[in-house]
């Protein structure tokens, strides 16, 4: 009935359908790109902190604290318009896909050198014992043992990317909440528009928790 | 006895930091021989096993495996580190139990005997659970070949040990007090599984505080003391004609158990 009376929230919604929906996507495809990203880099910079040759290590040691010491919108405005003055000049939306996905990597890498090393030394000796090579006990005997450990912190990390998506506003990527913000500004329903972003972020946080609580229970038989 | 050397140490040397823990061991294995280690806490049997599979790295000295340095090749007269390629091969032909059992908790019994056969020895996945099934069934697991470690007792946990280091058809079985974290009611099964394994010919380097179980197996026993060799011989010279006061007193400490027998 409300979505023919301009002004009821009904019909702004069914208004608004196509910029949120564009909204949705930009930040879905912004965080999923992200996790992807900071997971594979993470798991590499993470073996290299827990295993690497020593000035491998430092470095890598250096890159996590330094980046996990910036506000990730320092690490978005940088990108996005440090960049630019070096004349390398990347799309909003990739700039800060790629400080997102700099500022998880750190993030990743910590929690997995954690999980790695909790692992009992006797794990790694028994792979060598029976002649399996370092990529090999990492892939069938470390990384299984530890992916139980990283799943909590690792969920943590993903939702802390959607949220910092909103951030992407700053530098003019239309995620949800710029698009969000753009609708109110047409329609002035602040409370009602910004309950829905909300309630969307709380959807999509929600399945990527309910998710990892799934992959929890996937290797609930991991136990010492 | 004529059988071929296996395994020959020769002034094994390792230190950790300033303190040196093996001081120039010297110590052969023949083919199919069970040669056990003992000696006090502190006198460097884990540290020599841990050499011999290069789980440490030893300072001087050779290590040879049917006469092939272990851990590094000759370059000239120059060490040369092997490769973790040429390293994780070594290691392969050489098994090793721990004290510990180290299985891997996220494989069942079956699968953790069959990881090194299909990712070390490239077998086939049915090839190699065939295998697993005839060792599982040797250590008297066959039933439990599904069951993940948490499910298994210490006894059983150290039987599918040793069924996924046999498994691989090493040279050589390294054995380090793979008793010593077992209750006691549970620490005959796994003596049994080792007793039919030095039987059946399996050349074994033990290191035991079972003292009636060395004696009883041993082809030869080495009394390592602080660092060195003590003396070593046939089990019966060793155990009844000990030639230092440090072996009688060492020995001595068992001595409720041999009351009964020899
Ligand atoms: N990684 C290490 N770092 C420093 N010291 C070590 C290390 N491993 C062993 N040691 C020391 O080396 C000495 C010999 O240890 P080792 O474990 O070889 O003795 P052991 O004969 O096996 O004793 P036990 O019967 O108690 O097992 C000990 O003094 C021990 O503290
Ligand atoms: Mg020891």
């Amino acid at each position: 009935m409300g979505f023919t009376i301009p002004g009821t929230f009904t019909f702004e919604l069914w208004q608004a359908r196509f910029s949120l929906l564009r909204g949705i996507s930009a930040t879905l495809l912004a965080s999923g790109l992200t996790i992807v990203a900071a997971t594979v880099m993470g798991v590499l910079l993470g073996t290299i902190l827990a295993y690497g040759w020593w000035p491998l290590r430092l470095l890598a040691r250096l890159y996590v604290d330094i980046l996990r010491g910036i506000p990730v919108l320092v690490l978005i405005l940088f990108t996005y318009y440090g960049l630019a003055l070096f004349g390398i000049n990347v799309p909003a939306f990739w700039a800060g896909v790629i400080a997102l996905s700099a500022f998880a990597t750190a993030h990743v890498a910590e929690n997995l050198r954690g999980a790695v090393q909790s692992v009992p030394a006797g794990q790694m000796e028994a792979a060598k014992a029976i002649g399996l090579r370092f990529p090999q006990r990492l892939r069938y005997v470390v990384l299984p043992q530890a992916i139980r450990r990283m799943l909590p912190p690792w969920v943590n990390t993903g939702l802390e990317i959607v949220k910092g998506t909103t951030l992407l506003s700053v530098i003019g990527v239309v995620e949800l909440l710029l698009s969000t913000q753009q609708i109110v500004a047409r329609n002035y329903m602040i409370i009602d528009f910004y309950l829905v972003a909300g309630l969307l972020y709380l959807i999509i946080n929600f399945s990527i928790a309910q998710l990892g609580a799934a992959l929890e229970r996937r290797f609930s038989y991991l136990r010492y | 006895m004529a059988e071929q050397i296996l395994l020959r140490a020769e002034g094994v040397r390792k230190s950790f930091g300033a303190l040196e823990v093996l001081k120039g061991i010297d110590l052969e294995v023949r083919q199919g021989q069970v040669v056990s280690l003992i000696g006090a806490s502190g006198s460097g049997k884990t540290t020599f096993l841990r050499c011999v599979n290069m789980l440490e790295e030893h300072d001087a000295g050779d290590i040879l495996l049917d006469g092939e340095p272990i851990g590094y090749r000759m370059d000239g007269s120059r060490r040369r580190r092997l490769s973790e390629a040429k390293v994780s091969a070594q290691r392969a032909r050489i098994g090793m139990v721990f004290q510990s059992f180290n299985l891997f908790p996220h494989l069942t019994a079956e699968e953790n005997v069959m990881l090194g056969l299909t990712k070390v020895l490239g077998k086939s996945k049915a090839e190699a659970r065939e295998i697993a099934g005839h060792w599982l069934g040797k250590v008297g697991l066959e039933a439990r070949r599904g069951h993940y470690p948490y499910q298994l007792s210490g006894g059983q946990q150290q039987r599918v040990a040793i069924a996924r280091a046999v498994a691989m058809d090493p040279r050589l079985l390294l054995f380090d007090e793979v008793t010593s974290a077992l209750d006691p009611e549970l620490v005959a099964e796994v003596l049994g599984v080792m007793k039919a394994l030095a039987e059946s010919g399996m050349t074994m380097l033990v290191v035991s505080h079972e003292m009636l179980f060395v004696r009883d197996v041993s082809h030869h026993v080495v009394f390592m003391d602080e660092g060195k060799v003590a003396q070593s011989g046939a089990p019966s010279e060793v155990f009844d004609r000990p030639d230092s006061e440090r072996l009688q007193k060492f020995l001595g400490r068992f001595h409720g158990i041999f009351s009964g027998g020899g």
